[in-house]
Order: C-alpha cells, then sequence, then structure tokens
C-alpha cells in the first residue's frame, strides 16, 4: 500500500474489510458468504431457487424465536423459558379443542396461557428482583411440569381433525415464498419499527446499556421489564403455531432438546452481545441464514449427525470468543446474572 | 339277624349322609390351590417401569396394561419418569438398586448406558425386564421388537420398489433417530444387509433426527431439493415421519416416493397410512407387547431362581400395515388400553 499504486477504491475496500473485522457483526458476515460461496461452488443444485427457499424455511421458526428473543436480550435480560412457554400453550390450545371447545377459542385460551406466564416471568424479574436466567430456567421447568401434570398427557399432539385450514397455512405460500418464511420477514419489519420508531424501543437499548441511567431519566423499569417477558411468551406461541402448522403436530419434546439454545446461537452469531444495549433486527437476520447455510449444505454433503453437533458448537464457541474480543469485559459492562 | 340288618341300614345311611354332604360340597366347587398360591405369589409385589419418557404413545400404551394387570392381581407398580434425560434415568436405577423392588421394566435409551447397572441389580437380587429398546447387557427377559428384522422388511420394501428398472430411480434416503439406541443400531444393519443384495440401491442421504418431526420435516425437503428424483425413504418411526411425509407432499412427491416407516400401531399412525403420507406402516403392536410383557412380569414374580440366572427373549410379531388392512385390531388409541 505504501509504494502508492494501488487505487482509493481497493484501499476503500481494504479500510472496510479491516472495520468489518473489528465487528463480530462483519465476521460472522465474511463467514456466512464464504460458506454461501463454498457450497455454491461444492453443490450443484445448492444455488437453486427451490434450495435457497427450502433454506431459509428450515430456519425460519428459530428466526422467530431468536426475534422474540433478542428484545429480551437488548434490554439486558434473557429468556431460556421460550421453548417450554411455546410447546405448553401450543399443546393445551389442541387438547382444548379435542375436548369440545371451538379451535378459536382454543387457540385464545392457549394465547392467554403465554400472556399469562410471560406477566409471572416479568413480575419475578421486575419486582422479585431474580437475575432473568435464573427466573427463567426456573419458569420453563414449571410451565412445562404445569403442562404435563395437567393439562395434556401425551407430547405429541396432532391438529385437531376438521381444521384443515389450519394445516394449510403451514403449506401455503404466498408470492411463492412459504407462509413460514412470510411470517418471519412481517415479525423482522415490526420489530424494526418498535426498536427503530418507538419510545419503547428506544428505552430498551437504554435499559441495556446503562440501567441505573435509564432508571434516573424516568423510564418506566419495572412495566417495561413486564412487557419483554411477555412479548417474547407471545413471539414463542406464534413460532408454536406456525410450526404446529408446518409440521402438522406440536411435540412437548421439544422442550427437552437444543432448540433454546439454537435460539441463543443465532442471538449471539448475529452479533447482539449478551450484555445488552446493543443490536438490531439485521443482526437476528444474518444469525438466522448463518446457521441456515451451515446446517442445509452439512445436510447435502451428508455429513454425520455427531460431527454436525460438534461443528455448530464450534461455530458457537468461536461467536462467543469473538464476542469478548471485540465486547471486552470491563467494570461497565459485566452484570448480574452474567454466567 | 336283625341286628345284622340294623348295622346294614345304619351304615347306608351313613353312607347316603357323607355322599349328600359331598355331594353339596361339590356344588360350591373345590378349591384349585394352584389358583391360591398364584395369587397370594403375586399379591404385595413391587413392580417398577423405568420407560425413556411418560407422555408418548409407547410409554404410555405399556403402562396402561401393566397398570390394569398389577390392579387386577395386586401387586404394586410404580413409574419413574425420567423425562428423556438419561442422567435421570440413571439416577433413578441406581436408586432402584437400593429400594430393591421384585422386578424392574426396562426401557433403554441406548444400548450402552444402563449396562452395567443392570448387572449390579441383578446380583442384587432384582429381576429386569427390558421392553422395546435392548441394552447391550442382557437380563432375565427382553419382550419388544426385533429391530433387525424391521430394517430387513423395510429395506426389502423399497428394494422392491427402487431397484434397477422398477422406479424413477434407485435413490433412497434413510432417516434415523437418535445414533446410540437399539431401533437405529440394529435396524441399520438390518436395513444394509438387504441393500447389499441390491447393489444398485444408492443410499443418497443418511441423517439422524433426533426424533423430531419438524427437524425430518426439514431435511427431506433438502433432499428432495438436491434428488428431484427420490425414489424411495426409510423412516425410523412414525412419530417423527410425518415430518417426513409431510415434506414429501408438500413436494407433490407422494406418489413418486415410496415411504416406509414403523411404530406402535397407534391410530394417529394408522390414519397417516390413510391418508396415504406412509406407504408402509411396520407395526410393533403395542397392545400385544404389553400383554406379553404382563405375562412375563408374573412369571418373573413366581419363579424362584435368582435373578440373572435364567435369560429369556421374546421378539414380538410384526404387522405390516398398508391401506389395505388398516382396521380395529391392527390400531389401537390409549382410551382403549385403559
Amino acid at each position: 500500500m505504501s509504494q502508492g499504486g494501488i487505487s482509493t477504491g481497493s484501499s476503500r475496500f481494504f479500510l472496510a474489510a479491516q472495520r468489518s473485522l473489528r465487528s463480530q457483526e462483519g465476521i460472522v458476515l465474511i463467514l456466512a458468504a464464504a460458506a454461501f460461496t463454498v457450497f455454491s461452488f461444492l453443490l450443484p443444485s445448492f444455488l437453486s431457487a427451490g434450495n435457497l427457499i427450502a433454506l431459509v424455511r428450515s430456519v425460519s421458526i428459530l428466526g422467530i424465536l431468536a426475534l422474540g428473543m433478542a428484545l429480551v436480550v437488548i434490554a439486558r435480560g434473557i429468556d431460556v423459558s421460550m421453548i417450554a412457554t411455546m410447546v405448553v400453550s401450543v399443546a393445551w390450545a389442541f387438547v382444548l379443542a379435542r375436548t369440545g371447545y371451538s379451535f378459536n377459542a382454543a387457540l385464545l385460551i392457549g394465547c392467554l396461557f403465554a400472556l399469562t406466564a410471560g406477566l409471572g416471568i416479568g413480575l419475578l424479574i421486575a419486582y422479585g428482583e431474580v437475575a432473568p436466567i435464573f427466573a427463567t430456567l426456573a419458569a420453563g421447568s414449571v410451565i412445562y411440569g404445569l403442562g404435563r401434570t395437567f393439562f395434556f398427557q401425551l407430547e405429541m399432539q396432532n391438529v385437531p381433525p376438521g381444521n384443515e385450514w389450519f394445516a394449510e397455512i403451514g403449506r401455503a405460500s404466498f408470492l411463492g415464498l412459504p407462509i413460514t418464511i412470510v411470517a418471519f420477514a412481517i415479525l423482522c419489519l415490526l420489530l424494526h419499527g418498535v426498536l427503530t420508531r418507538t419510545r419503547f424501543g428506544w428505552q430498551l437499548y437504554a435499559m441495556g446499556s446503562n440501567p441505573a441511567a435509564a432508571r434516573t431519566t424516568g423510564a418506566p423499569m419495572r412495566p417495561m421489564i413486564i412487557a419483554q417477558y411477555m412479548i417474547s411468551a407471545v413471539v414463542a406461541y406464534l413460532a408454536g403455531l406456525i410450526l404446529a402448522s408446518s409440521a402438522s403436530a406440536i411435540n412437548a419434546r421439544l422442550f427437552n432438546s437444543t432448540m433454546i439454545y439454537d435460539i441463543l446461537l443465532v442471538v449471539v452469531l448475529g452479533g447482539i452481545g449478551l450484555n445488552g444495549g446493543n443490536g438490531r433486527v439485521r443482526n437476528v437476520i444474518l444469525g438466522t441464514v448463518f446457521v441456515g447455510i451451515l446446517l442445509n449444505g452439512m445436510t447435502i454433503l451428508n455429513i454425520d449427525y455427531t460431527v454436525q453437533n460438534l461443528v455448530k458448537g464450534l461455530v458457537l464457541l468461536l461467536a462467543i470468543i469473538a464476542d469478548s474480543v471485540v465486547n471486552p469485559r470491563d467494570e461497565q459492562t459485566s452484570q448480574q446474572g452474567d454466567l | 339277624m336283625s341286628t345284622s340288618i340294623l348295622r346294614k341300614l345304619l351304615l347306608t345311611a351313613a353312607f347316603v349322609v357323607t355322599a349328600v354332604t359331598a355331594a353339596s360340597a361339590q356344588d360350591q366347587g373345590l378349591e384349585n390351590p394352584r389358583s391360591t398360591l398364584f395369587h397370594q405369589e403375586l399379591k404385595d409385589k413391587k413392580v417398577v417401569f423405568l420407560p425413556l419418557s411418560m407422555g408418548f404413545d409407547l410409554t404410555e400404551g405399556w403402562a396402561a396394561v401393566m397398570r390394569k394387570q398389577a390392579a387386577r392381581l395386586g401387586y404394586s407398580f410404580e413409574i419413574r419418569d425420567p423425562a428423556w434425560s438419561t442422567d435421570a434415568g440413571t439416577r433413578a436405577l441406581s436408586s432402584l438398586i437400593t429400594e430393591k423392588p421384585d422386578v424392574i421394566v426396562l426401557h433403554n435409551p441406548d444400548i450402552q448406558s444402563y449396562a452395567r447397572l443392570i448387572k449390579q441389580a441383578q446380583s442384587a437380587g432384582i429381576k429386569i425386564v427390558q421392553i422395546n429398546l435392548e441394552s447391550n447387557s442382557t437380563s432375565d427377559s427382553y419382550v419388544g421388537a426385533d429391530w433387525t428384522e424391521i430394517g430387513i422388511q423395510a429395506a426389502e420394501a423399497v428394494a422392491e420398489k427402487c431397484d434397477t428398472g422398477k422406479g424413477i430411480s434407485t435413490k433412497i434416503a434413510i432417516d434415523t433417530g437418535v445414533p446410540t439406541a437399539a431401533s437405529d443400531v440394529f435396524q441399520l444393519d438390518g436395513i444394509y444387509k438387504v441393500l447389499k443384495q441390491h447393489p444398485a440401491i444408492q443410499v443418497v442421504s443418511q441423517q439422524a433426527t433426533e426424533y423430531n418431526a419438524e427437524k425430518a420435516r426439514s431435511i427431506m425437503d433438502t433432499v428432495l431439493q438436491q434428488h428431484t428424483d427420490l425414489c424411495g425413504a426409510i423412516g425410523i418411526w412414525d412419530n417423527q415421519d410425518t415430518g417426513t411425509a409431510s415434506a414429501i407432499q408438500q413436494a407433490g412427491k407422494g406418489n413418486q416416493v415410496f415411504l416406509v416407516t414403523s411404530g406402535g400401531g397407534n391410530k394417529v399412525g394408522c390414519e397417516n397410512v390413510e391418508k396415504g403420507l406412509f406407504n408402509l406402516y411396520i407395526s410393533y403392536n403395542v397392545p400385544l407387547q404389553g400383554d406379553i410383557l404382563n405375562a412375563e412380569i408374573a412369571r418373573l414374580l413366581q419363579i424362584k431362581t435368582a435373578a440373572g440366572e435364567v435369560k429369556t427373549m421374546y421378539f414380538t410379531p410384526l404387522t405390516q400395515i398398508t391401506k389395505a388392512n388398516v382396521n380395529q385390531r391392527n390400531c389401537w388409541t390409549l382410551d382403549d388400553l385403559k
């Protein structure tokens, strides 16, 4: 560069590259682009429209859940009870619909249950001042336990018969895109609007970057916390409905799977720091798409299950290391519940 | 003379009285000492069921059948539910060894995890029946599907449709569950034994779904993008393969891809056969397995041999369910069993 023979265009490129390497988002973007290019050359039908749609669709539900999680994480919280809320509220709605309630009433009750769960968790964190990770970890077990004990006996609940329109939603498409992807896109736009255009959104960032200052300047901290967990619960419920309509059933066993870590993987990979105060919808999209590319490519390459888990684990580890290099922990950023 | 007549009369009378008494006793039947002993021996015994998890068709079905017999014969029947956690299951089994029930009915998460504890339990005098998923360590009894046979039947059915010149191509996909479970390990062995005799058939994808229907759906979705001429698919469990089937239907390839799956014969699985989602459903018939399990429990509670001394096994019969024989006899609901 010192020779001066390199055009300003390319030096600007290097500058941009340097800048993006300093942020985790940039690193993941480069990794995603690299993986995408490699797979496009290696795998004959990777770049086909059909496969790209399948790719995004396979991670859309994960993406929707990650949107809910992102909203909470930005305000310095975490909600690991999302899967429990999702499976119990939807499974209960299906059971009710089979026992004589109209399907619509049952869906409404399911939604109310999710809201109540969110409210309970919010109260626990806002007024009980329990660290979010512990409150939601415990709440997850309580919600799942309640469901298994009182609401339904079988973990696998099929969509109640006679509601073909519901299963149709999962199969339908809009402008050639499956409804699952459309729902993800709409929620992305909605959350983007909330985060950038509303007072609620700005206060979320304020709470995340400096709770003490946010309180002093008059942000209604406690109602805000309750609202966040209620929103993430409703998002979980929506994700559950979409999941159920696309697989014709909901399986409460998902609570025991690694899905909640996959959601965190998306959030952290996308570059939303777990210590709050930063992150946008585009980070969630980036994280979701990157996980999608990885999973899709590994499925096409027919890579062994254990190796796939190893790769996923390694990528998460790398992302966390990158996160702590880019956003080093110090007095100011370390927080209660920061494990 | 007269005395002898009198004696004869008396004797006759005595005989008649005895006969009448005996006859009236016969009217009320004879006590069957074997039945009394049977009930006595089973009464107040303790049987514990340690499943993979409660809450799904197989374990709920077996438990319903076992609970019914326990109530009939007066022994106690308990369930320890580790909810899919192998750790919790290991802890439960260890504490059962100190509790010493008479029989443990064990459902193994994989072929290795409980192997040592099974030996320990038997040397502590507890008899063990393994149900449907085996461990590497054999015990007093095993009742359940022969997974190798399921694999063989599934692969033969697919080979019938997809061998050279028979289907659109010779490509097939396999959806497994969790790679270490008996159902996977032995079934794959069965599948590949058959496929070796049909070298033209190529397995283009073999992926684990972790028994998750949505994951199965997205895997099949991706596979069908890559191999639009896929001819057949073998799934390892009906609960997950609703997802596999819905991906095939959505791609509009319901008539092209021949899907074989297996399960306990639950009504939901049968409905999917009726709807044409599963082309062949190999059922290991949970109510029948429950009955055989009950006979084994009763036998083990009676025999006097030490735990682990005599080892038996019974691979339960399989039924191939297609659209032609979806009926009451082959399909069940949980309420039927209660």
